[in-house]
């Protein structure tokens, strides 16, 4: 077989679920597009949480509860640090879909109204779809979306023509493609929403986990990311958003640990970024986070984005052998994320899944959140292997064996 | 031989019994099985409060679709009362192959329509 490029990673070891064993099988994990493996240390950074440092945040004079402060707010600027955003404005939520929901009404609600548009691509999850839905719904508003092409791209001057009618008021889309792993320009994109005077909204679930991603170039108004998919726990996500908007908006939950103070009729809200983490916070997890983000600073994502983008062209090549595979999505690794999306004429993606199971590759099937997009593709669903730093040549084999074996299953 | 993907369950996935449209039909039902995003329909024709015949259309997987097309030979001439009836053990069985927790709702998707296009319970069949 082909050999893959020379930057790979090897730290398979720093993650112990790969310790295990399946039926006496190795684990074989291509679907860290749904949630990574996570390393030894984040783990261990859990359990002494949990172990010596537990107590409530923002509230005890003891000893113990500062050490707790002091570990989420460490947690938060490491965070802030590895997006080069700023601690004040890097809200630690419960995942991407709470970030979005909070834009959605907390800003969406302020500032989207009659006869104003909310444009997102037809590539996003729904995730970054229904809560704009509810929002025009309600607020009387268009929900508009931005083509993709057959290569599973968007085009900059859709957009423009798109800004050009002047009521786009917020344009969200994904950094990374979760089904066609597509990455957008989001630079270009931003620049020219904020031309036109609307708000941009980036959802990163899949970019930050693989790629540096340096907010200061980015300019996305806002930006959001969980941390279950890049190695840290589940529980947490973060939005950055922009000082002045994050400023002016309206809380999105309310109750405690985000107010300044509360009389019996009303309340005043928290600085930034309290004003936005209503109720005792994901503490344990924000730490957790903390040292994974730590963890991929010290692989370089330099170096975690050649890794996974020399397996994902690897995968691409080793795929088209099976025959009657079809990839979506962008043909070159050098222009999509670390995952593919793929149907196998004659066998549904469910039974896909289910086959590559017994050759003991952990695979997705389904339609990945983003039922829109199915449709536009043309497909029900799809099967979707994705990589992460732990991967290696030899689980995209298994793979493509698998796939071989379960054609012979069907009878192909 | 492979346990789940058995030979006459492949039959009938790659040729499916009773699958495409029926017109005119006298009741009718559509159900989506949310983890995969399949779809399957069902048309029927109803005769003396029995089923004097139906067809399925849609997508699916293996599973659902052998489950569907071995169904539909059982439904034919099935009373609508019997048919309100049937619960998920009486699919398993006649399909014949071990379902695991994931793929049951592939197995049952055909029932919940049938059912559904009879009685208008939209459960999933227990």
């Amino acid at each position: 077989m082909p050999p893959v490029a020379e930057r790979t990673l090897e730290v398979r070891a720093d993650f112990p679920i790969f310790a295990r064993r399946f039926d006496g099988r190795e684990l074989i994990y291509l679907d860290s597009g749904a949630t990574s493996q996570k390393p030894q240390v984040v783990i261990d950074a859990l359990a002494d949480h949990l172990q010596s440092h537990n107590a409530n945040v923002h509230r005890g004079v003891y000893a113990l509860a500062q050490e707790a402060d002091a570990a989420y707010e460490e947690a938060r600027q490491k965070v802030a640090a590895f997006v080069g955003a700023a601690a004040e404005t890097t809200i630690f939520t419960k995942n991407v879909t709470e970030a979005i929901n909070l834009i959605a009404y907390s800003w969406g609600r302020a500032n989207v109204g009659a006869g104003d548009a909310v444009l997102i691509t037809q590539m996003e999850h729904h995730a970054n779809i229904v809560p704009w839905q509810v929002l025009c719904r309600e607020r009387g508003a268009t929900l508009r979306y931005l083509e993709v092409d057959e290569r599973g791209e968007l085009s900059l001057e859709a957009l423009d023509a798109e800004l050009a009618r002047g009521d786009v008021r917020i344009v969200a889309f994904a950094h990374v493609s979760n089904v066609l792993g597509t990455i957008n320009p989001v630079a270009e994109m931003t620049r020219r929403i904020r031309a036109a005077g609307a708000i941009s909204l980036v959802d990163g679930a899949q970019a930050v986990p693989q790629m540096g991603v340096d907010l200061g170039s980015l300019g996305a108004d806002f930006y959001a990311w969980t941390g279950h998919k890049a190695l840290g726990p589940t529980g947490v996500g973060v939005l950055h958003g922009r000082r002045e908007l994050l400023e002016q908006m309206e809380p999105f939950l309310t109750g405690g640990d985000m107010i300044a103070s509360v009389d019996f009729q009303s309340a005043s809200w928290n600085e930034l970024p309290y004003k936005f983490e209503a109720g005792t916070p994901p503490i344990a997890e924000a730490v957790g986070l903390g040292v994974a983000v730590e963890y991929l600073s010290g692989l370089g994502m330099e170096n975690v984005r050649a890794h996974e983008r020399a397996l994902t062209a690897y995968m691409l090549e080793r795929l088209v052998e099976v025959p009657g595979l079809r990839v979506v999505g962008p043909p070159e690794a050098e222009h999509r994320g670390a995952l593919a999306s793929f149907t196998l004429e004659g066998i549904h993606p469910h039974d896909v899944a289910e086959l590559a199971d017994r050759g003991g590759v952990c695979i997705r099937a389904g339609h990945h959140c983003a039922q829109p997009l199915m449709r536009c593709l043309g497909v029900g669903a799809t099967a979707r292997a994705s990589v992460g730093v732990y991967n290696e040549a030899s689980d995209i084999d298994a793979l493509v064996s698998a796939l071989n074996a379960g054609r012979e299953v069907f009878g192909l | 031989m492979d346990d789940l993907y058995r030979d006459y369950i492949l039959e009938h996935y790659k040729r499916p019994k009773n699958f495409g449209e029926l017109d005119p039909h006298d009741l009718e039902a559509l159900e989506h099985n949310p983890l995969c995003g399949d779809e399957l329909g069902v048309h029927i024709r109803v005769r003396d409060g029995r089923i004097e015949d139906l067809r399925f259309h849609g997508h699916g997987c293996a599973i659902s679709q052998a489950a569907a097309s071995i169904a539909s030979e059982e439904l034919k001439g099935m009373s609508l009362k019997d048919v309100a009836e049937l619960d998920a053990d009486w699919m398993i069985d006649l399909l014949g192959i071990p379902v695991s927790a994931t793929r049951r709702k592939c197995a049952l998707l055909n029932l919940k329509v049938v059912r559904g296009a009879v009685t208008g319970d939209r459960a999933w069949p227990a």
